[in-house]
């Protein structure tokens, strides 16, 4: 069903993540080696099938490929999406920086933070190969018409909060993005085989925020699990709507950009958490979360829905302010922008000014 | 008391002095992120903010073995008041515009680029090797502040109005930089050439003039801060001041 991908065994930690990201490097290169399918000179050859071959013998398309229009604009929203989520996802961690509780602390967390706003370039830099320019997706995410994670929308209230993002929201984020290193199209994959190796360090730095949290004092243990007890339905709720109810999802799959549906990634993050809140000593919010023998996977309790749909339309906690934060950012960054453009005209004019 | 052997010269104040010109530096710079005018400058600011805080981690650790009273690299920057904080004013002043920031950067950096080279060939090895460190990366934070400056100042002529405000400014701030300290490892007041050598020519390019020396606000180095500190001392340490004695 899923081509070649056949599932890889999750030993259930972010480190057999990293093992999967590692394994799609490998036949990223692989696939380089074996060469493309050559296309038969004696035939006309028809666009449309050298596309369908390339995606049939797992082969990247690259930007100056052939592509059908539907499967350019997808990927452009698909990647212009994960981009905004990068920057507008800078802002809940950042919200910490200037109260971060160790100097060692301070230094990890900016770090993210640098490292987010990286993966944002190289997300732009690939959408940019699509024939989109990085401005007019900004100008998309500033005119709310184009979408960034749910997740954002929700507040970082305590420093637990961190360590939870950390763990939760870059663990889900992995688990959603491992596969997508093998993703059709050549841009996208090389930026997510990148992407997945930093976040599955930053989530592991989230789980050492809340293991320390969880074995240090009562208020310390109380603020991680009432961090992990907020984070975790929103969490859930990163792998989008059940699988009935996806519009994306058949072609997606069909065309190698996605390879495993929602609810099938929600499984794994469900299993994987479970695994690890055991070892932090902290308890996942979910009364009917159990051990299901005959499918050998945990039973839980879905998301609510409503909830996802309602901050996607821009009624979560935070939609506004995260958006304005952005919008604001943009205006009173103008004059600066305005400025290195003059200069940079100003030095041009003189060059060509120079007599030959 | 001076059981690590370092020489004498090499005081607590001096490397609180150092250290806290980074941290407090680095808690400006941190502020910035997500709020700048550019993703690139987002990054920039970051990553300029960690090697500030590096530094300060390696100064204030130092700072605290010679002190020897068991004060970490935290209980310096967590649980000392404002009045015990030694950094320069020109530091904890609020960031305001872009243009001020970066010529609070070009100020900080023209002064840290020969005190860190200087230091680095002092006879305390200890703090000869933080400033070695030190050294290469405050040369990245001077560029790019002086790259700014030019582009603002030889920009529009609303960037050229910003640029000179923001210098004009912050100049008496600099002269506390100076301030001799004969028996510090590196006496600041020779180090004002290498200063002015850093700044003038970036100035002249981007077509501001270089402010008259007037008045000029000390007090820092010996904790006579300005109204800013506690303010963003309040902001740092809230946390770590509400959970006395924990790990995090």
């Amino acid at each position: 069903m899923y081509g070649h991908d056949f599932p890889v065994p999750d030993d259930g930690t972010a480190g057999g993540l990293l093992d999967q990201v590692e394994a799609a490097e490998v036949a990223l290169r692989a696939a380089a080696d074996r060469g493309r399918p050559g296309t038969d000179p004696a035939t006309d050859t028809d666009p449309q099938d050298y596309f369908t071959a390339l995606i049939g013998a797992d082969q990247k398309i690259e930007p100056r490929d052939w592509m059908p229009e539907a499967y350019r604009k997808t990927l452009i929203r698909q990647i212009a999406q994960h981009a905004h989520s990068e920057i507008i996802g800078m802002q809940p961690e950042g919200n910490w920086i200037s109260r971060a509780p160790s100097l060692k602390r301070k230094a990890i967390l900016l770090a993210k933070v640098q490292d987010e706003a990286g993966h944002g370039l190289y997300l732009y830099a690939a959408a940019e190969t699509l024939g989109v320019s990085r401005d007019e997706l900004v100008e998309l995410l500033l005119a709310g018409r184009q979408k960034y994670s749910s997740i954002f929308n929700y507040p970082t209230l305590t420093w637990a909060d961190v360590g939870a993002i950390g763990w939760l929201v870059d663990g889900a984020a992995i688990v959603n993005q491992v596969p997508l290193c093998r993703c059709s199209y050549g841009p996208y994959a090389r930026a997510m085989i990148r992407i997945c190796k930093e976040e599955s360090f930053h989530q592991r730095q989230g789980y050492e925020i809340l293991h320390t949290l969880a074995h240090g004092t009562p208020e310390q243990h109380a603020m991680a699990q009432d961090a992990v007890d907020r984070w975790w339905y929103p969490s859930l709720a990163m792998f989008g709507p059940p699988d009935g109810d996806s519009t994306h999802s058949q072609q997606s799959m069909a065309w190698k950009i996605k390879r495993f549906s929602n609810d099938e990634l929600r499984q794994r993050f469900v299993d994987m958490c479970v695994q690890q809140a055991g070892v932090l000593g902290l308890t996942l919010p979910d009364p009917d979360l159990r051990w299901n023998e005959s499918r050998q996977a945990h039973d839980y309790t879905q998301p609510d829905y409503a909830e996802l749909m309602r901050v996607i339309s821009g009624d979560g906690p935070c939609n506004r302010q995260r958006i304005a934060h952005r919008r604001r950012a943009d205006a009173d960054g103008a004059w600066v922008r305005e400025a290195a453009e003059a200069y940079a005209a100003k030095r041009a004019a003189e060059r060509t000014a120079v007599p030959a | 008391m001076n059981t690590t052997g370092a020489p004498v010269h090499t005081t607590v104040d001096y490397l609180l002095g150092l250290g806290d010109d980074a941290l407090v530096a680095a808690q400006r710079l941190g502020e910035w992120v997500t709020a700048a005018p550019e993703l690139e400058e987002d990054v920039a600011l970051a990553n300029i903010a960690l090697d500030q805080l590096g530094a300060a981690r390696l100064l204030l650790s130092y700072a605290g073995e010679l002190e020897g009273v068991g004060r970490d690299e935290d209980a310096l920057a967590f649980l000392r008041t404002d009045r015990e904080y030694r950094n320069c004013l020109l530091v904890e002043l609020p960031n305001g515009d872009f243009a001020m920031t970066m010529a609070k950067l070009l100020f900080l950096s023209a002064y840290q680029l020969p005190l860190y080279t200087a230091l680095s060939g002092c006879a305390d090895e200890r703090l000869a090797a933080i400033a070695g460190k030190a050294r290469k990366e405050v040369a990245y934070h001077l560029d790019h502040a002086g790259l700014w400056t030019v582009r603002l100042g030889d920009g529009t002529e609303e960037s050229h109005r910003r640029m000179r405000a923001a210098v004009e400014e912050l100049w008496p701030y600099t002269g506390e930089l100076f301030v001799a300290d004969p028996a510090a490892p590196v006496d600041p007041a020779g180090l004002r050439a290498a200063f002015l050598a850093n700044v003038e020519p970036v100035l002249e390019t981007a077509t501001l003039p270089r402010p008259a020396d007037g008045w000029g606000p000390t007090g820092g180095r010996a904790g006579l801060h300005t109204e800013h500190l506690s303010y963003l001392l309040a902001e740092m340490q809230v946390l770590h001041r509400a959970h006395p004695g924990a790990r995090w």
